[in-house]
């Protein structure tokens, strides 16, 4: 991997203080778990531990305290992920209406196992628990994106697409707010 | 279809905008409770009301509110519980994404009335693209004058706030997401304290489900009296129900408490009726921690009457043949849908998003989860079967959190009213469902 110098874009930064304003005089911890997602966002998706360690600085708090938070929440990638990242939702709900049918799809097509990423870095695939989209289900996430009411064709365009588009999707993307 | 007081207007083009909101009566909770109540009256209104915690426990709110303290000197916070995290809820995640401006609206009538001047919306960060959704939407009411100083020229200040998660379904604990909130990870704390008294940083705080919150607006409009004509007995007004699985029409329903379960299920109006014609076979109703249904016993009171839509009608019977309004995530099965197989995502959810503070969750959570693996794969005996149950027995109770509940019960209702089910599986080594 490519070395970086570790520091936040300008606008990244003006974001932080923003986050940091919004708690009172003393409680500026209270945004570690927002300035980590803009971290992951910033630096190829996932929290190393030299970003850890940059985001400790920035709320002036000790780097263990970074990562006891950064370890315990599920959305922090604590190893390199794909380009797009397919949460795959698998609880009840998207059970009943075919998640594993999904994943089986998914992996078939991928070539790779749940928890892999594919060779060339675009596609990792994780299955998660429920995502609050029960009613579409099944259902995955990609960044921002919910793609509901799946079925294989679906994902198989949705593949397409990202293929073409072949750029990092984050929890920070702008999407298209689903009719429902 | 009965009376719509959330989502009235949801369906009206544009509503996710101030210009709409407003012109659709957007707003005139809180003009109306600046200008022309004290908080102390709108306190009395939620309480006349009957408003119950909309997040899964049924609490009264107007209670709730009433025992917040109120030292000298000490600042008192709202917190907007949106963590919306038990399997087949969904309910919050539309409310907020179609009509924005509610949410915002019920927290500043009931920061107001809380005496709080900083309030937060704690939002799963699997919703980050709807907490962008709300950011906007408190963008455009500070524009406009209902957050800041002075609002309305009343002297009443307020700031609002969206905060997002990292993940972790044990943050919609309430005290977790106090924790999270402050920047740490989501183990619950002990209570007492509760919150009223030591919240955020140590200062008395209320935490309220989502739909709750929105709730405050139609009470302060037409006031409490007139949202407890509606629905039944000790369940007033509207819900929000997240209706998943196998019916014919999933999606968030707002319903008048007290119809009937079946007509629920069969009307065109709400779920229009199974999948493909099939049977029902079982209903989760309140979200995944209430215990699970046979068709026969969610139609059916163990008195004999048709079963309602409401806190008492679904609890009717005790755990030993009734459930749980829960959150209102309903979720339906059909006849051909493998109990066991459905609570071994559960038990596997619940083994996932144990915190680990207290051993018999954690611990029982993955045993529980091993246990079931293991039937499933065709290799289970029937001492298994009885090991489940000794464990989720062991779980319920013996936990800091409700955590620990709710894993335990899906096991246990799951094996009280499906044993069969169960034994079929450990006697006929039947591996027919793969575990991936
Ligand atoms: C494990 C667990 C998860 C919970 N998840 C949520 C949730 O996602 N949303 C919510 O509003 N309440 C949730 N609750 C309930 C909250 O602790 C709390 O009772 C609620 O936010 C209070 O708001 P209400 O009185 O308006 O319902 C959860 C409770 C437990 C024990
Ligand atoms: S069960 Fe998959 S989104 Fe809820």
């Amino acid at each position: 991997m490519e070395k970086k110098e570790i520091k936040f874009s300008n606008e990244a930064l003006g974001l932080v203080q923003k986050m940091k304003s919004r708690y009172p005089e003393g409680k500026q911890k209270s945004a570690l778990l927002p300035i980590l997602h803009l971290a992951q966002a910033e630096f190829d998706g996932w929290l190393s531990p030299e970003v850890m360690d940059y985001v400790a600085q920035l709320l002036g708090i000790q780097s263990i305290e970074v990562f006891e938070v950064a370890s315990f929440y599920s959305m922090y990638n604590l190893k390199p992920v794909g380009k797009c990242l397919l949460e795959v939702c698998r609880t009840s709900s998207c059970w009943l209406r075919g998640a594993n049918e999904i994943v089986a799809h998914l992996e078939n097509k991928l070539g790779i196992k749940e928890g892999e990423t594919t060779p060339d870095g675009l596609f990792t695939l994780k299955t998660v628990e429920c995502l609050g989209s029960c009613g579409t289900a099944p259902m995955l996430m990609c960044g921002a994106q919910f793609h509901e009411n799946l079925t294989t064709s679906k994902v198989d365009d949705m593949l397409a697409k990202l293929k073409a588009e072949n750029t990092r999707k984050t929890y920070l993307d702008k999407v298209e707010v689903n009719q429902y | 279809m009965g009376k719509k007081l959330l989502l009235a207007n949801d369906h009206i083009p544009g509503i996710q905008s101030y210009d709409v909101y407003r012109s659709n009566g957007g707003y005139l909770s809180v003009e109306k409770a600046l200008k022309t109540l004290k908080p102390e009256d709108i306190v009395e209104e939620v309480k006349k009301s009957g408003l119950r915690g909309r997040g899964g426990a049924g609490f009264p709110t107007g209670m709730k509110w009433s025992f917040l303290a109120k030292p000298e000197g000490v600042p008192r916070y709202l917190v907007c519980n949106a963590d919306e995290s038990e399997p087949g809820t969904f309910k919050d995640r539309y409310l907020m994404s179609r009509i924005p401006h509610l949410l915002v609206e019920g927290m500043i009538t009931s920061s107001y009335a809380l005496g709080a001047n900083t309030s937060y919306i704690y939002i799963r960060g699997e919703y980050y693209y709807v907490a962008q959704i709300l950011e906007k939407a408190i963008a455009e009411a500070y524009q406009n004058g209902w957050l800041g100083q002075n609002i309305l020229g009343t002297g009443y200040n307020l700031d609002l706030h969206v905060q997002v998660g990292g993940g972790a379904y044990i943050c919609g604990e309430e005290t977790a997401l106090l924790e999270s909130l402050e920047g740490k990870r989501g183990n619950p704390r002990i209570k007492p304290p509760f919150p009223a008294i030591a919240g955020l940083y140590g200062c008395p705080t209320v935490v309220n489900n989502v739909e709750t919150i929105a709730a405050v607006v139609p009470i302060v409009n037409d006031g409490g009296d007139s949202y407890a004509a509606i629905g039944i007995g000790k369940s007033t007004g509207t819900k929000l129900i997240s209706a998943s699985g196998h019916i014919k029409k999933p999606g968030v329903y707002e319903i008048e408490m007290g119809i009937t379960v079946e007509e629920f299920i069969y009307s065109e109006a709400y779920c229009g009726g199974i999948l493909n014609n099939k049977k029902l076979k079982a209903v989760v109703a309140g979200g995944s921690s209430v215990p699970i249904l046979p068709a026969d016993k969610i139609l059916t009171t163990p008195a004999g009457e048709k079963r309602l839509m409401s806190y008492e009608s679904l609890s009717e019977g005790g755990f030993a043949s009734g459930t749980m309004l829960g959150s209102g995530g309903f979720i339906v099965m059909d006849e051909d849908t493998s109990i066991v197989e459905n609570l071994y995502t559960f038990t596997r959810f619940y083994h996932h998003e144990s915190c680990g503070q207290c051993s018999p969750c954690r611990e029982g959570t993955a045993w529980m989860e091993k246990l079931l693996h293991k039937i499933l794969d065709g290799h289970g005996t029937l001492a298994d079967v009885d090991l489940l149950w000794e464990i989720q027995s062991k779980i319920e109770g013996n936990t800091i959190c409700p955590l620990g509940d709710a894993a335990a019960w899906p096991v246990a209702s799951a094996i009280r009213h499906f044993r069969s089910e169960f034994e079929s599986f450990v006697s006929n080594g039947n591996a027919k469902h793969p575990i991936n």
